[in-house]
């Protein structure tokens, strides 16, 4: 059905290294269930209560779709990360799949900084580590989802950037990306350095570490940088909400009750089920 | 100063996303007291023009060649050129890839802030607030816009329509007075659809939909069928598209497209909330799954608890000889 992901990645890629800094999110573990999900009003915060922190889905298809370009045209993975000390964690896995490097910025302001705060940081950082031709981030985190990352990262780095990309190869001006669209998708042809969310195919699943890399990860550097050390406006990350605020969050009411339909005999269940939709579909 | 911005792109034609941003376009800026400046950006469409036209105080049309196809860089340059000689209190945009690539961006060229996914805005002390869902769809968040202008991209296919028989102003805007960047380092160099069915998914009013429970491409055949009887389309999961048992563009979900059927038939899907935000606007959802306890049903006005493989065959009998 979609045989066009194969033909993308052809086996000529022509070797050119590309050298990556993979941006990650550590978050609140998106499949607890909705019926223990609580949310603190006051904070306007989610109540982490025994739900584990796991990186965000997308930013691990990101550094998926990385591992497989580096592993064609070869050079560096960088794993960043602006968030709390206990992101660390979401650093070692991004080491155990293989990346090369891990920076982590400390956050040691609010909790949730607002879209550009975090944009900062992370510019800030992306310039000290220096020489990279790819900046990629996942395209919208499982926890507040604002999906602004990418272009803002974009914008204060004075990059291009395209959203959703689901595959990228060395070739044509530089890169070639495959992107997702609303009815299908495109290839992008893209001359670095430039900045690219990542959206999910079956084709970056991300990798389930090796046992062996998992224990190797628990003893490589991480590099620490804090907010002061990197020529930002600290104080404002820190304080995190000149662009944007939370004003409220609130869990919706909207239960109904569902009505199964009954019968002796499955072709008797089958044939309310099929009255109860042909009565929707001839109301349309 | 305080006008209100929507962006369409012409090529979308005048569907009922750009017909929710008009809606939801001409409202804001009533609240506001302001006057409400629709851009279209792409060849000339003069249908879209002209019903724009009809609901807005002023039509800007940016129909440059270079304008011709959507391209990032080229699109983005001249939307903040247009902006910032409008100087708006707000720009709005629908929810399509294209609008959602370039918000972020244009509010930082603008010195303003962003928000997407907006079902809800409000004024609020003079500030823009936007109501949307977070946690994967188990919380609803409201988010106050601090600077200006708010940049906000909408789920404008939820937002009602509004009637206009005003026929506002149509100005081109030629290439002269705006400069469309030629060379630039990315370009689209191709683009493929591989729609479900004639209408776009979000526009369909039946969905038939399946999920991992369904463990292989080979279901979705049936589902196929079962869609085409009702003259509808067939969607999935992520965990179906993810297996690749059908193409990333089916994906309905959080992270997929948001949809807003009249009835929306999932098979062999749990009904995890991530799944459920993408079809919170369905007006009825049903469920054929042999879980008792999956969430999904809680959503349902009705569903049957079976095996689907049992279920599906059946159904597809009944739908065609009740459409005799």
């Amino acid at each position: 059905m979609r045989w066009h992901y194969k033909h993308f990645i052809s086996s000529k890629t022509r070797k050119a290294i590309v050298n990556i800094i993979v941006c990650l999110k550590q978050i609140l573990d998106p499949e607890v269930p909705a019926r223990d999900f609580r949310v603190d009003h006051d904070r306007r915060e989610a109540v982490r209560g025994s739900a584990n922190l796991v990186t965000n889905i997308f930013c691990e298809n990101a550094l998926e779709t990385a591992l497989q370009l580096k592993e064609r045209s070869g050079g560096r993975i960088t794993a960043l990360i602006f968030g709390p000390e206990e992101a660390e964690d979401s650093l070692r896995k991004a080491l155990a799949m293989k990346a090369d490097e891990a920076v982590l910025v400390v956050n040691d302001g609010v909790a949730h900084p607002d879209p550009l705060a975090v944009a900062q940081a992370l510019a800030a950082a992306v310039r000290r580590i220096g020489a990279y031709d790819l900046v990629l981030v996942g395209r919208e985190s499982g926890d507040w989802g604002m999906g602004q990352t990418g272009g803002l990262l974009a914008e204060e780095l004075g990059l291009p950037c395209v959203s959703f990309v689901d595959a990228i190869e060395a070739g044509g001006s530089g890169l070639l990306l495959k992107r997702q669209t609303d009815n299908g998708w495109e290839r992008v042809d893209a001359k670095p350095p430039m900045v690219a969310t990542i959206t999910n195919n079956e084709f970056n699943v991300p990798r389930i570490p090796k046992t062996r890399d998992i224990m190797m990860s628990s003893r490589q550097p991480i590099a620490k940088w804090t907010l002061d050390e990197l020529g930002v406006d600290a104080a404002a990350i820190r304080a995190g909400g000149g662009y944007s605020r939370v004003v409220e969050l609130a869990i919706p009411e909207k239960e109904v009750t569902c009505e199964f339909v009954s019968g002796d005999t499955l072709e008797q269940k089958v044939d309310q089920l099929a009255q109860r939709i042909m009565e929707i579909a001839r109301a349309l | 100063m305080s006008d209100v911005v929507i962006c369409l792109f012409s090529n979308a034609g005048y569907d009922r996303a750009a017909q929710g941003l008009v809606g939801a376009g001409r409202r804001l800026a009533d609240a506001l007291g302001a006057r409400l400046q629709a851009v279209v950006l792409g060849p000339q469409n003069p249908e879209l023009s002209i019903r724009a036209a009809s609901i807005a105080d002023a039509v800007v049309a940016a129909d440059q060649p270079g304008l011709a196809e959507y391209q990032p860089e080229p699109c983005l340059a001249v939307l903040t050129q247009i902006c910032r000689e409008l100087a708006p209190r707000a720009v709005l945009l629908s929810n399509d890839t294209y609008s959602q690539e370039l918000a972020p961006r244009l509010a930082h060229r603008l010195g303003g802030s962003a928000a997407g996914d907006g079902v809800e805005l409000a004024v609020e002390n003079g500030a823009l607030r936007v109501k949307r869902s977070v946690y994967g769809g188990k919380a609803i968040a409201t988010i106050e816009l601090l600077r200006t202008p708010a940049v906000v991209w909408l789920r404008a296919r939820a937002f009602e329509v509004a009637e206009g028989a005003r026929p506002a102003s149509i100005a081109t805007v030629r290439g002269s007075s705006l400069s469309v960047p030629a060379e630039t380092p990315t370009r689209i160099i191709e683009r493929k659809s591989e729609a479900t069915g004639e209408a776009r998914l979000e526009d369909a009013a039946i969905i038939v939909s399946g999920g991992r429970g369904l463990g292989g491409p080979e279901p979705f055949k049936d589902l196929q069928e079962v869609a085409g009887l009702l003259g509808g389309q067939t969607a999935a999961s992520r965990a179906a598209c993810d297996s690749g048992w059908c193409p990333p563009s089916w994906q309905v979900g959080q992270t997929g497209k948001k949809v807003a059927p009249g009835l929306y038939l999932a098979v062999a899907i749990r009904g995890a909330s991530q799944h459920m935000a993408g079809i919170s606007d369905a007006k009825n959802i049903a469920a054929i799954n042999i879980d008792a306890d999956a969430p999904i049903f809680k959503h349902c006005r009705f569903g049957i608890v079976e095996d689907y493989k049992k279920v599906v065959p059946l159904l597809k009998e009944r739908l065609a000889a009740m459409q005799k």
